[in-house]
């Protein structure tokens, strides 16, 4: 008996109304994801090759429900983002568990050039083409996260940037969980950025009502030839909430790719990256900060895939991890025959604050070709102490000390980010989350 | 008499891991005054700085340190900085990611705070910085940079007494302040030492080589070997240690 089969049996008992309010792109997409579930049989399981230390299984076990039939549940979203990038963007979007809301002024700025709405708003229009196309090119259905997901999505977003435009401001899309009771949120992401485009999109995940969470997301980007992607990812949810995340990128010739994805606060995260540069000259940035405590387990692995010439990619990710948290990271660089003077590297470091706190990391480089420059380094240690007593010395408390050089720790990730806003939020939101006000802190609401 | 004493140091002993360093040491600074602390290599010149301060890797395992009538080793070490304690460090840390100028501020109104001070307005703290730069002539480029990454062994130090003037310390140990500086950055650093002098603070100067005390002047000199201050006495020790070097203080505590 595998969790799927909950899932599998509530698609089948309820597959008219499930098919009745989604796009038809994704019903188009449903008896292949259904057949691919069957033949995995179950999700895949801690031990299983890159899941080391995640039980993606385990996380879809419990019984959560399924919003089948798009009741609608009221949040009060002003609560829920009062202390997180307020501001950032006026292009922005809201999503209520699996449910896609505009928000007027979305719509009133939203530029010539730029489309952001559901599927289902999108039907009927030149978009529901756009989705046609692409949907489900990018995430493949072998993988069992993106096949249970395809099955239960309702709907979903898609954000286009058209032929040459380059949006000047981010997209904000943010996303709530609110339910009386345990909930299952299935949520879709497509990005198309055509040839020349550029856009830029902050995702920002949260928590209310305090039941148990569990989002299934499956995000693909599409780059086309020159088009600029960067795709930031901020979950600052809580400790009953669990969220596999999957994100599929492919790039054309010349297109830049960055996605960020930084865990502030959550229960279970798994996130997945598969970045995929398939036209030559292509640039991929990938980076992740982790800070956990409590009881966090936060995972990231890593794909990238150079399947042509003078392609670069670099990741970044490091983690902050205190008390009992734990962390994992198995990032991969593989690097196709004929993809010629790649340069591809990879940096994992790490920092554990207390005896309690775990990390698993695990790099690997494929190469199958010469004339590529590639690297990859992870390395796992505890604070400086030279530095900390240096501190200390010049009166700074221990606490303070600590905190600032936790926060020292991540400016890497935080100044590697593109959005200038975005980086002065970030440090903002990291030094309270490591002087312990993860959110409501005062100096947010300056 | 004991009014003026500023530090009371009685038969301090203390170990790194299982290895006893200090085997009771004997010091008394009062304001005023600049002590020099020289002795050969091993002998425990930088583990009295580092006990003195409160640095946890070492354990203090004996005697008493009395500092303005506190008992310092109860003292964190940041209090210790708070009381008016300085070290400058033979080896200044360098914390990529921290600039100086927060690391400065978070120290400032640090020991404002502790003093129930409110924390001092940007403007007044940066022209606190300028001012306090100029004693050591540290490059504006500097402050605004990481702690101590990337900066040469002369900055390193000029930046060590650049936040000793900062901090205004009752008592500053300088350890090894002369290691790994040219003569021109000597002669800047020395000065600084100098201009922050007063009769109401005290200096201990920690060296190998008489040539710092060219510099500054120390009033008393004491040697320390294997853990003990086995000799003390004015200037002219330093000068006659230069010219004998420290086999004779080793023949005479075989």
């Amino acid at each position: 008996m595998s969790a799927i089969d909950q899932y599998i049996s509530l698609y089948r008992d309820n597959r008219e109304a499930v098919e009745s309010h989604s796009a038809a792109a994704l019903n188009a997409l449903r008896p292949a994801a259904l057949a691919a579930l069957e033949s995995a049989g179950r999700l895949p399981d801690k031990g299983d090759e890159g899941f080391e230390k995640t039980s993606v299984e385990k996380m879809f076990a419990p019984d959560f429900g399924v919003n089948i039939n798009r009741v609608n549940i009221p949040v009060d979203v002003a609560a829920a983002f009062r202390c997180d990038v307020p501001n950032l963007s006026t292009l922005m979007g809201i999503i209520v568990n699996d449910r896609f809301v505009a928000t007027a002024t979305l719509k009133k700025n939203l530029p010539e050039g730029l489309s952001v709405c559901s599927f289902s708003e999108a039907a009927g229009t030149p978009l529901a083409e756009v989705i046609a196309l692409h949907l489900g090119t990018a995430a493949p259905l072998d993988k069992p996260g993106v096949a249970l997901n395809t099955l239960l999505s309702q709907d979903g977003i898609v954000i286009r940037a058209a032929r040459g435009f380059r949006a000047d401001k981010p997209v904000q899309l943010v996303s709530i969980f609110n339910s009386p009771a345990p909930l299952l949120a299935a949520r879709r992401i497509l990005v198309v950025a055509e040839e020349n485009s550029a856009v830029s999109i902050l995702k920002c995940d949260h928590s209310q009502a305090g039941a148990d969470y569990l989002s299934s997301e499956v995000v693909e980007i599409i780059a086309e030839r020159g088009a600029e992607v960067n795709w930031y990812d901020l979950e600052e949810s809580d400790a009953r909430t669990a969220r596999y995340s999957q994100l599929f990128v492919r790039q054309a010739a010349g297109s830049r790719f960055q996605g960020v994805a930084a865990t502030l606060m959550n229960g279970v995260t798994r996130n997945e990256f598969y970045i995929r540069q398939e036209g030559d000259n292509a640039d991929s940035h990938l980076g992740g900060m982790a800070i956990g405590s409590g009881a966090q387990h936060i995972d990231n692995a890593s794909e990238v895939t150079h399947r042509a010439v003078r392609g670069r990619s670099e990741q970044l990710f490091k983690y902050s991890l205190d008390d009992e948290a734990e962390g994992a990271f198995e990032g991969g660089i593989e690097v196709a025959p004929g993809a010629r003077f790649t340069e591809a590297f990879q940096t994992n470091r790490n920092i554990l604050a207390s005896t309690g706190a775990r990390m698993h990391s695990k790099p690997q480089l494929l190469i199958y070709n010469d004339d590529v420059k590639c690297s990859h380094g992870a390395a796992t240690g505890q604070l400086d102490q030279k530095a900390l007593f240096y501190m200390r010395q010049r009166g700074i408390p221990e606490k303070e000390a600590r905190t600032m050089l936790m926060q020292a720790f991540m400016v890497d990730v935080i100044d590697s980010i593109r959005l200038e806003s975005l980086r002065d939020r970030l440090r903002h939101l990291v030094e309270c989350r490591f002087s312990g006000h993860p959110s409501g802190c005062a100096d947010c609401a300056k | 008499m004991s009014k003026d004493i500023l530090l009371e140091v009685n038969g301090l002993r203390a170990k790194v891991e299982d290895k006893e360093i200090l085997k009771g040491v004997d010091l008394t600074v009062r304001a005023g005054e600049v002590h020099a602390i020289m002795g050969p290599n091993g002998s425990g010149k930088s583990t009295l700085s580092g006990v003195l301060t409160g640095n946890p890797a070492y354990t203090v395992t004996g005697g008493s340190a009395t500092f303005h009538g506190l008992d310092l080793l109860a003292l964190s070490p940041e209090d210790r900085s708070h009381e008016g304690l300085f070290l400058s460090f033979q080896y200044p840390v360098e914390i990529p990611g921290v600039s100086m100028v927060n690391f400065m501020r978070a120290a400032v109104n640090a020991k404002r705070k502790y003093f129930n001070e409110p924390p001092l307005s940007a403007s007044d703290f940066l022209k606190l910085m300028r001012q306090k730069r100029a004693i050591v002539e540290l490059d504006n480029k500097l402050a605004s940079r990481s702690v101590n990454e990337g900066f040469s062994g002369g900055e390193k130090k000029r930046n060590e007494i650049f936040q000793m003037a900062m901090l205004e310390p009752r008592l500053a140990i300088l350890d090894e302040t002369d290691s790994g500086l040219d003569i021109d950055a000597l002669r800047v650093v020395a000065g600084g030492v100098n201009q922050l002098k007063s009769k109401d603070n005290a200096t201990i100067v920690i060296t190998h080589y008489q040539r710092l005390l060219d510099y500054i002047k120390p009033d008393f000199v004491h040697v320390l070997y294997k853990g003990r201050i086995v000799r003390s006495g004015g200037p002219e020790l330093a000068l006659e240690l230069e010219e004998r070097g420290y086999d004779w203080i080793k023949e005479e505590n075989l």
